[in-house]
């Protein structure tokens, strides 16, 4: 009797709960960590790789770049990109929905995005598994960095419920309540991006949202050898004797 | 038989129509406000086949106000325009497609600059300084094109579309008497006494 109100998603239970979106949401709370953080010239996404086991074939994720480093930093749009915390296969349907929403965007109205308005879309979607029966939520949380005229830079916070809400600096996956507090001690207000930058074990993916010369957004996802030189430049990463070289 | 013009200044775009109605030979009606203001910071002059017009300009204001509700900033003047340049181009290739012809100019409150677009029934967009539709483009366009400057204040500004009604009073067979003169800036939307 005890799983009555487990099994179905849109089933409320006697206390007013829907228990399998808090479940997707425990879930989310073992994923790697996805770690965001709001600058005054850019946005910040960091993300925690989990270590599958040695002998997974990591060769095609080597080369990183624009698709995203493969696991957990995907771009959305020219203006947005992503880090997705929870069930990598129910991420990549939502990638791909929030990909296709921005070029809808793009193609009726001549404009990038707005971030938040992305961040709707994706959440009027996630919302709806809450609702209509017979389906499983999915099990995401994703962080939005983003920029856009109207707010310019931007980070939001988006969880299997279908809520959103804006950030400062915020954290999801394994250990976010740790992290979350760590972040409300060290956040500045106006830092700039290279404060930003949080340190990390080596298993780290990054991104940054910035803008260029030309003062339109500028994405960058950082490829392995390229975050193995950030850490050392911050002096986080391993005590190497090639450290120099590696920043080169 | 419409006439419109519009210029851009330092910070402003000027839209001006005449406020005509005819039907055949005869003017029914000499106050027509053929200029709409679409939301705070845009302008939408409008001529074409009667009844088209106000229909399809109405058609527009609440489309935009819906999508200012829904996400609590209107849209920038380039998005405004080309959401309408699309919704004209859909309806060329309808049953009975909508034969207007539009100036939309607008202040981009987020990048403070202003914006003019000329569009046709076609669904044909250009982002231009200075523009004009009707009879009134075949006089006032070598002036535009003579008088115009994007640093003008509003008064000299005013002073090229003056210049531009005059030579219509002059040389046109079936000149109109007066026109409606609006300019969104900064500050929004007001309409000015020439």
């Amino acid at each position: 009797m005890a799983r009555r109100y487990d099994s179905r998603t849109t089933i409320f239970s006697p206390e007013g709960r829907l228990y399998q979106i808090e479940y997707a949401m425990e879930a989310i709370s073992h994923a790697g960590t996805v770690l965001g953080v709001l600058a005054k010239d850019g946005v910040v996404i960091a993300a925690e790789k989990k270590v599958t086991g040695k002998l997974l074939d990591m060769s095609g994720a080597r080369e990183g770049g624009y698709g995203g480093s493969g696991e957990k930093i995907f771009l959305l749009n020219s203006n947005v990109v992503a880090g997705v915390a929870g069930i990598t296969a129910d991420a990549n349907s939502l990638i791909n929905f929030a990909r296709q929403a921005a070029q809808r965007h793009l193609l009726t109205y001549d404009e990038d995005i707005p971030v938040e308005l992305l961040a709707q879309r994706l959440c009027d979607l996630k919302q709806g598994y809450t609702q209509y029966g017979g389906l499983r939520p999915f099990g995401v949380s994703l962080l939005y960095a983003g920029y856009d005229p109207h707010y310019h830079f931007q980070l939001y916070h988006s969880d299997p419920s279908g809520n959103y809400s804006g950030w400062k600096a915020t954290c999801i996956g394994a250990n976010n309540g740790t992290a979350q507090s760590l972040l409300k001690q060290e956040y500045k207000e106006d830092m700039s991006v290279e404060d930003a930058y949080n340190s990390g074990d080596e298993k780290l993916e990054f991104s940054t949202l910035t803008l260029g010369p030309n003062k339109q957004p500028k994405a960058k996802i950082y490829k392995p050898a390229e975050i193995d030189a950030l850490l050392q430049k911050h002096g986080l990463g391993k005590k190497d004797e090639d450290a120099e070289m590696a920043s080169a | 038989m419409d006439i419109s013009f519009a210029l851009t200044g330092k910070g402003y775009v000027i839209v001006a129509a005449d406020t005509t109605a005819a039907r055949s030979i005869i003017k029914m009606k000499v106050d027509e406000d053929k200029i709409k203001v679409i939301s705070p910071h845009l302008l939408m002059a409008y001529s074409g086949e009667p009844g088209d017009t106000v229909q399809f300009a109405e058609y527009v204001e609440r489309n935009l106000r819906l999508y200012q509700i829904r996400n609590t900033h209107p849209l920038r003047p380039s998005s405004a325009a080309s959401w309408i340049r699309g919704a004209l181009a859909s309806s060329l290739r309808s049953r009975k497609p909508y034969s207007v012809n539009l100036l939309v100019g607008g202040y981009d409150t987020s990048t403070y600059t202003p914006h003019l677009y000329w569009i046709d029934y076609l669904g044909t967009m250009t982002s231009v300084p200075f523009a004009a539709h009707g009879y009134g483009s075949y006089f006032a366009l070598s002036l535009l094109d003579r008088y115009h400057d994007p640093e003008a204040s509003l008064e000299e500004g005013l002073a090229t579309l003056r210049r531009c009604l005059d030579e219509v009073a002059k040389r046109l067979v079936v000149s109109p008497e007066k026109y409606k003169v609006r300019v969104v800036d900064k500050d929004g939307v007001r309409e000015i006494e020439l």
